[in-house]
């Protein structure tokens, strides 16, 4: 029977109308997800705001984000920056991948595929670099001083007197000299860097730690889930499994996420390093 | 229809690739049979939500008296003696509220009619992706299994309420049910949220992309219409349930500060500071108001269909409902901090969440007055999916109205956290879903089984259960109003709920009534699939495109090719037609107007 060949035929069963966008059921479905998954990363960023709200005070990202490897201190959001920036280009890389795969152009794909993949490397990289960094902390760590907690920007000790301190209490204010010696107390408590309970970067407050090691670690795991995934599509590219299918759409889905998780760390980024 | 049968005998003959057992009944990737693992998994899921509210009614209408049979069912650690313990009532009452708001009316309902009626409503062959299909169905398989596993743990299941609330959810110290039977709570409703957003993905996807020629958005069936904004809601709302569950997860096994502040317990002072549950509350209940309304709006849009097949009318105000359906999955989204009120939230605040919720009640009382203006002059049928479905308007218009006062934040704080919030959302939400998940069940199970279920048992158990329902429920507005507040596990410890005493034993009684009555429904569902008389094609002389295809399930719904739409699915009693109903894939005659 006529009827039954088209039952069983996927390819041809469908005979209804056409889309309202003219997208293919798993491209919406890609934006549809995307949608979903932007109200996760709303609801966290909410919690940041939350606190960000609640508290007086909150560190400034320059001060806070200033190493570089290899070169030390002093050179505030600019490691960040250059990783915002690798991020940005791998999605123009992605675009080209995804134009090349609209004509068809296999070796142009496989290029700009592999690029994005390398950029997204590089960015997961660095954020652990970073995260280990921020764990790590500064050489002499926060103190509490009677003027309040301190970030140690130098010491200078001979046996059990100090000679020499710089004291930095964040939002520019900064002693050193006489003044610095008042108020420091090197029996008094010290942090190194950051966990869970504590950060020297703002000792009254977990949250800034633990928002940062969240909401970057959840956005860290979405760039690291995509880079996979660009890399299990890079190989069907060359194996030749979108030649066979006639067209590249599979990459294009992939970019979209990508798309996506670069959009969502501009907003990280803004976030936790520019605001 | 004898057609349509041989259809399917050839075609089961004719098939290339033949189906196993296990593809066709287990990992079926078919709509149908999808539907059907939905409904029997919700079934089973309700048996046990609604069987573990009679063992705490027991306790709240007795609550001196000795149930050997409690020991029996829940062991001697939790009941010995026969005497609930009051960490088991607390256990008991999570997870009657978790089953039957997440498995029961989220999975069961939309699970089930969505994926039995979208493809064949909108005339197609199946869902977008019947592979994201089968793994939502097992993902919701599996998070079930984990949300009754709970229930064995020695230390008992989950006990901080539905809504987990920390720190008692956040901290394993808190209660028994706060170690493992969080944990597995937690993990349960992370699969659930998979699976529903698989689910929900491909219903839009599907609704938007599959409709046949001619279906256009303004011909669907109100059905539809009320599935695909359930899944826009579910989309957007459960993901921030996810942002709120792992940030507990954090703070229960990473020592972060989001929730907690500032705890003594026995082993000392805890080291987290400047946590608030408030954040919790925001999060929870931005996904948990619009949950109402995943629960609702496919409880309306069954009714709709229902009502105008039975009063043999038109549907009234067509689009006035797309439109009220619409407004409601806007609005769900601007009133979450009504559950809020007494958190100390500004009161200014208060007043801004008190204006949108009471907004709600516009489109709200629109669907009403639409379903009682089709009934109205009707040749009503009263089929019992009929019956259900004008009980549903009944409790919709019930239980909204006690929603008004709850709306406002000045009356509200009286009335938060009594049993008039328990009366209130058990009527408008838990019965409204229940009953039109009921006639859903009645009215549809020629197309799930092929069979007819028994009409007699049907009328009994529909009278059953909204007399019980109603006697459970509304006497808790009086022991509300008077005071009684909910998840008290003893109410006789304070004298002044001594004269609520009978009317928490009548409540009681009541409850155990409802329960015993849906033992008809289990019976007359489960004989009738197997014993009930043969369906035929279309019972209900329905418009709808599901009762074109044969009364034997095709895989491809249609034997042939798929029919074309022509008119709007509720021509019921048209003017210039012999039949009283019209069905969509019949063209206009020459002169006729659409309507």
């Amino acid at each position: 029977m006529a009827g039954h060949a088209q039952e069983v035929d996927a390819a041809t069963a469908w005979g209804g109308d056409g889309s309202p966008f003219k997208l293919s059921y798993g491209k919406q479905m890609m934006w549809f997800f995307l949608l979903s998954d932007a109200l996760t990363f709303g609801g966290l960023l909410c919690a940041y705001g939350y606190f960000r709200h609640q508290y007086d005070s909150w560190p400034v990202g320059e001060e806070v984000f200033n190493a570089m490897p290899f070169l030390g201190n002093g050179f505030p959001l600019l490691y960040v920056a250059l990783m915002t920036f690798i991020l940005i280009v791998s999605s123009v890389t992605m675009v080209l991948a995804v134009e090349a795969g609209h004509r068809l152009d296999k070796p142009a794909v496989i290029k700009w595929l592999t690029l994005t993949v390398i950029g997204g490397f590089f960015f997961v990289g660095s954020q652990a670099w970073e995260w280990y960094h921020f764990i790590h902390g500064s050489h002499f760590g926060a103190t509490l001083t009677s003027e309040g907690w301190a970030t140690v920007s130098s010491l200078i000790m001979e046996g059990d007197i100090v000679k020499e301190v710089s004291l930095n209490f964040g939002h520019g204010k900064e002693l050193a000299g006489a003044e610095a010696l008042a108020v420091y107390d090197p029996h008094a408590a010290t942090i190194f860097g950051a966990n869970m309970v504590q950060n020297e970067y703002a000792p009254m407050i977990p949250q800034f730690a633990n928002l940062f090691f969240f909401i970057t670690g959840f956005h860290g795991f979405h760039v690291l889930s995509g880079v996979v995934i660009n890399l299990i599509i890079l190989i069907n590219v060359r194996k030749g499994v979108y030649d066979k299918r006639g067209h590249f759409e599979m990459v294009e889905k992939v970019g979209l996420y990508w798309h996506f998780v670069d959009l969502v760390w501009v907003f990280v980024f803004t976030f936790f390093y520019l605001v | 229809m004898a057609g349509g049968h041989d259809h399917a005998h050839d075609h089961a003959h004719a098939h290339h690739h033949k189906e196993s057992f296990i593809t066709k009944y287990i990992f079926s990737q078919d709509h149908k049979m999808i539907a059907k693992q939905y409904l029997v998994t919700a079934i089973i899921m309700g048996i046990i939500g609604i069987g573990l509210s009679a063992l705490f009614r027991l306790k709240l209408g007795w609550p001196d008296t000795q149930f050997p049979i409690l020991e029996t069912l829940l062991g001697s650690e939790a009941a010995p003696n026969g005497e609930l313990q009051s960490n088991w009532y607390l256990g008991l009452v999570t997870m009657h509220g978790t089953i039957m708001v997440f498995f029961v009316l989220t999975g069961g309902l939309s699970g089930t009619f969505s994926n039995l009626l979208i493809p064949l409503q909108i005339g197609a062959r199946d869902m977008a992706s019947g592979l994201l299909n089968m793994v939502s169905y097992w993902l919701f398989f599996l998070s079930s299994v984990i949300m009754v596993a709970s229930l064995f743990v020695e230390t008992g299941p989950a006990s901080a309420g539905w809504t987990i609330y920390p720190p008692l959810s956040a901290l394993e110290e808190a209660q028994p049910g706060s170690g493992l039977g969080m944990t597995l709570w937690l993990l349960s409703m992370t699969i659930f949220v998979a699976s529903s957003l698989l689910g929900g993905i491909n219903y839009i996807v599907t609704i938007l992309n599959l409709r046949t020629k001619g279906m256009k958005m303004t011909r669907l069936p109100l059905t539809i219409w009320t599935f695909f904004v359930t899944a826009v809601l579910g989309l957007l709302s459960f993901p921030v349930l996810v942002s709120a569950v792992v940030l507990l997860l954090m703070d229960r096994g990473m020592d972060t500060s989001f929730y907690l502040s500032e705890i003594t317990t026995s082993s000392g002072q805890l080291a987290q500071t400047g946590g608030s549950p408030i954040l919790y509350e925001h999060l929870f209940w931005f996904l948990g108001h619009p949950e109402v309304y995943i629960v609702l709006l496919p409880a309306l849009g069954i009714s709709s269909e229902v009502i105008a097949t039975s009063a043999r009318k038109p549907i009234f105000g067509y689009r006035a409902m797309i439109g009220s359906i619409l407004a409601i999955g806007f609005l769900s989204f601007i009133v979450w901090a009504h559950h809020m009120f007494v958190t100390g939230m500004s009161p200014f605040l208060g007043s801004v969440f008190t204006f949108t919720t009471l907004l709600i009640a516009i489109p709200s009382a629109v669907k009403v007055f639409n379903y009682i203006t089709t009934l109205w002059r009707g040749n009503i049928k009263f089929t019992p999916a009929m019956m259900f479905c004008i009980g549903m308007v009944s409790t919709f218009i019930s239980g909204g109205v006690t929603g008004i006062i709850l709306a406002d934040s000045a009356l509200d704080i009286s009335k938060h956290d009594t049993y008039f919030v328990v009366g209130h959302f058990h009527i408008v939400m838990g019965m409204s879903a229940i009953l039109a998940m009921f006639a859903g069940v009645y009215h549809w199970f020629p197309k799930l089984y092929g069979k007819m279920m028994n009409k007699k048992l049907g009328y009994a158990h529909f009278w059953l259960t909204i007399i019980s329902g109603y006697g459970v429920f509304l006497p808790m507005h009086f022991t509300g109003e008077g005071g009684l507040p909910r998840r008290y596990y003893e109410n006789t410890a304070f004298p002044m709920f001594d004269h609520m005493v009978d009317l928490n034993e009548l409540i009681s009684v009541f409850a155990l009534i409802g329960v015993l009555g849906q033992v008809l429904f289990f019976f007359n569902f489960f004989y009738s699939a197997y014993r009930g008389p043969r369906a035929t094609k279309n019972p209900w002389r329905a418009t709808t495109l599901e009762w074109t295809t044969p009364v034997d399930h095709v895989h491809g719904n249609w034997p042939g090719a798929l029919p074309e739409v022509h008119r709007w699915p509720y021509d019921y009693s048209k003017p210039g037609w012999d039949e009283d109903f019209v069905p969509q894939d019949v063209p206009l005659k020459p002169d006729e107007e659409e309507h």
